[in-house]
This record gives C-alpha cells, structure tokens and sequence, in this order.
C-alpha cells in the first residue's frame, strides 16, 4: 500500500508544523512584544500652536547647541515661511533638526505656526525597522541614534510616519541619519529641556514629564473650549509620541498627517514578521528532511544496486 | 514674656498696615505704589533690556490685567476667580516672584507633582512676560515684533547668524539641494 503526499499537504504540513514551532519555542518573546506602553517617567514636550509667533527661535537655538552647518538666511529672516520646493513647505533635512512653518486658516486673522521635528514615538518605526539596532528609545523619552552600526540602508526614513530621519548625502565619506535626538546627550539626560525649548519666548513648548504634559494640554482645552480643537495630537498617533500638539484649527490644515494609524506602525507589520525568522530557520532544515525521508527508498535501492553491479 | 512680644510685634504691624493702605484702596495696593519705570535684564545673554514703562501700561489697563489677583483687586480670568476672589492683596505682586525664571528645572518638575497645587500649568517668568505682552500688543495693535521691544546685542545676533554674523548669500548660491 502506497500512500502518495500531494505537494499542497506537503507544504500545508511544513507551515503547520513552523506556527506550532513558533508557537512553542516563541511564546514568551512574543508576549513581551504585545504593547509597550513607553517609559513611565518619560519626558515630553506639548507645543501649542496658538502660542507660537513664528519668531524662530528655536531653529537658531537647535541649530548652536546641535553645531549644524550656517544656515542659507539669518534665523531672524521670516522670508522663509514662503519658501515652496517641491510643492511642500520647509522640512528638516542634514542641515536642520527643526523648522518652522506658516499656515494661513481661512477665517483667522492671523497665521498659525507649526514646529516641525522628530516626534520621539513611544515606539518608533525607524526604531523597529532598524535591521542593526542603531536606534535607542531611552527611558528619558529620546529616540536616539548610533552612526557607528548604521549601515546606511535608509529604511528609517522609508518607515518614519513623519518624514524625519534625512540622510547626510553631501558626506561621502561621513554619511549618516541627521535628526532631532531630543538634545539626549547634551541635556536631556541630564533632565535639562532641550534648546528649542529653552529659547521658545512663548512657551509655546511646554517640556515635562509626557503624563503631565497630556494633563496639562486636557486642562488647557477645558479651560478653553473655544479656543482650542478637543484632540491633542500625538497622544494616540502611531501609539503615541512624545511631542504632542494643541491647535485652534483643524490638524490637517496647519500641515499634521491625520490619516496616520492610532497604533505603533509596527503594530501593521508584527504578525508578518514574526514568522519570518522562523521561516528561514526552520523550512530549510524541515523540507530537507522530508526531502530525505521521501527518497530514502530511492537510495537505498540505488546502494543495493551498486553493490550487486560490484558483485556480479 | 515671648507671647507678650509676639502679640506687640502683631499689633504693630498692623497699626502701620493700616496707615499705609488709604481710605479708599483698602486692602487693594494702587498703581501708584508702584515705579513709573522697570527694567527687565532676564534676556541679556542674547538682546538689550528692556524699559518698561509701567506707569503708561497702568493707565492703559486694570493691574488685574497683569496682576491678576495680586494686588488685591478681583482678577479677570475665571480660573484664578474660582480660588482667589476675596484672597486680597498678595505678599508680592512682582512677575518673578510667582513666574520661575528657570521654568523647566528638574526640581521645579517635580514640585509641580503636588495635588493640592493648581498652578501645574503655570508659565515661567520668560513665557509669562511674552504671552502677556505680546497677546496684548497684537489685539491693540500694538508694535509686537521681537526687536520691537527688545534689540538683538552681540551674542544675539551670533545666535540668530544675522547681522554681523548673516551668512554670505554667495555660499548658498548653488540652487540645488
């Protein structure tokens, strides 16, 4: 009696066997993996756009502490926020960490004003999409990063939700991710705010721990209901960041993506990849087995062949 | 013979208390307390100090205005209403006394952790000045520009790369990225 395996039982018998393997031996990393919640004691920084003049300060600021190339104008030069490239306002790039940008709100009378910058997510994507680890999320709150394992793929740029990371093109010999690191190493852990918010003249940048900053920016929307949109931006967004915004106008109109998940991006990609490792590990070593164990008739028949073709 | 004392030192200062506050500002200081002109030096690693002329503000605008509660006359903003409309005149009616100049210390952070504190939110001594000033200045009209008030020194303009230290507009002449 033979018993014939179709190639799709065949293959459907390798992948039950790789989940139940995953399964078994990957229990316990896979619960860890579940959520993360971010640092408890995690600072943060709330920006409210109606405090905001658009008087760049912050930008002159990051541009000193952080020792970036001179800038093309003066940062006392408001010319810029006219600036248009590529259909889009002003964006970070190598040269600068932060930029200021001008919205006009039809039926404001005047313009508001958005600061742009790493968000620092509780769980970044650059960070899980990192292939080297040269992302850190520390437990101050920063996303940091580590030129020296960096490899150069750019993926974190492809993965951020925000378009941060920018790649130091015009070093061939140096390239490397420029963004904002939350001054992480010259003053965040140290529990000093970083420059921008030092030098921000409003307070339109508030920094303190990421917990009160959503307390304060709920008390500021109740104490003011007319003046403020009841959403702070960036509490939920991609599982929530550090940086959070309060705005009088509708988010999409002064420049936020309002269509990105309210869960880690990771969170789309997670099922998917867990099973890749598994599959390049275990597939290989499975199907040669069977491979082995369906022809080993074959070759051993073969064997006993040679021997009675040396016999006779 | 220390009760004695203490009870002395009591009635004395409120005899001059008394004396002090006129007939018709009772318990609420006046603007006239106060000097015509302050400067504020909180920014000079970066800009020039400033003259305020409080004299010509005071006539301008309430001193709950600025003051809120402080100076023993109602505040304006409902909030401060809901704890200190009959509080009176404070110890001090300063900015710096109440805004911190260092508003993002570490340990200024976590005193604000405690419950029975309802100025969590309260801005420090530059934001203070700035929301202020310039939230004013802008509904009035007023000139609210930065060096309006405020002239950029050296180190300033060595921050801000203007000025003296403007970039070349011939190093960033190459049009392209």
């Amino acid at each position: 009696m033979k018993k014939t395996v179709s190639r799709r039982a065949f293959l459907k018998g390798g992948l039950a066997g790789t989940v139940a393997a995953t399964t078994l031996l990957n229990s316990k990393s896979s619960e860890a993996a579940g959520s993360f919640e971010g640092y408890p004691e995690g600072m943060g920084v709330l920006v409210d756009l109606t405090r905001c003049v658009g008087c760049r300060s912050c930008e002159a600021a990051c541009n000193l502490e952080q020792g970036l190339p001179e800038p093309a104008k003066p940062f006392d030069d408001y010319s810029v926020f006219d600036e248009i490239k590529h259909g889009e306002k002003r964006r970070t790039d190598e040269t600068r960490y932060t930029v200021v940008n001008s919205y006009d709100v039809p039926g404001m009378e005047h313009p508001l004003f958005r600061k742009v910058q790493c968000n620092h997510c509780q769980e970044p994507a650059c960070l899980t999409s990192c292939f080297v680890n040269a992302y850190t999320k520390t437990p101050e709150g920063a996303v940091i990063y580590n030129s020296k394992v960096c490899v150069g793929c750019r993926t974190c740029m492809v993965a951020c939700p925000f378009y941060i990371p920018t790649f130091k093109y015009s070093s061939a010999f140096d390239p490397k991710i420029m963004k904002c690191i939350f001054c992480y190493d010259t003053r965040l852990k140290d529990g000093l705010p970083p420059a921008c918010v030092e030098a921000c003249p409003q307070e339109a940048l508030t920094f303190g721990k990421r917990s009160d900053m959503i307390e304060a920016g709920r008390q500021r929307i109740k104490m003011n209901p007319d003046k403020y949109v009841d959403h702070i931006y960036g509490e939920h967004e991609v599982g929530g960041t550090a940086w959070m915004y309060l705005s009088s106008a509708p988010f999409d109109k002064v420049g936020f993506d309002t269509h990105v998940p309210k869960e880690p991006i990771l969170n789309s990609v997670k099922d998917f990849l867990s099973i890749v490792p598994m599959v390049l590990t275990i597939w290989p070593g499975l199907f040669v087995g069977f491979h082995l164990l369906a022809t080993r008739k074959d070759a051993a028949k073969k064997i006993e062949e040679e021997k009675k073709e040396v016999k006779s | 013979m220390r009760t004695r004392n203490k009870l002395l030192h009591c009635a004395l200062a409120l005899a001059i208390g008394t004396a002090l506050s006129g007939p018709f500002t009772a318990n609420a200081m006046d603007a006239s307390d106060a000097p015509d002109l302050i400067t504020i030096d909180s920014l000079t690693n970066l800009y020039g100090p400033v003259e305020f002329d409080h004299a010509m503000h005071a006539d301008l605008a309430d001193c709950a205005l600025c003051h809120h509660h402080t100076t023993g006359i109602p505040a304006q903003d409902p909030n401060c209403l809901r704890c200190h409309a009959t509080s009176g005149e404070a110890d001090t009616v300063a900015c710096a006394d109440c805004h911190t100049a260092d508003r993002f210390n570490k340990d200024y952070l976590e005193s604000l952790d405690d419950p029975m504190l309802y100025h969590v939110d309260k801005p420090g001594l530059k934001g203070a000045y700035h929301i202020n000033c310039i939230g004013c200045h802008v509904e009035v009209g007023a000139p609210s520009g930065c060096q309006d008030c405020h002239v950029m020194n050296d180190s300033g303009q060595q921050m801000f790369k203007t000025g003296d230290y403007a970039p070349d507009p011939q190093d960033h002449n190459n049009g392209g990225h």
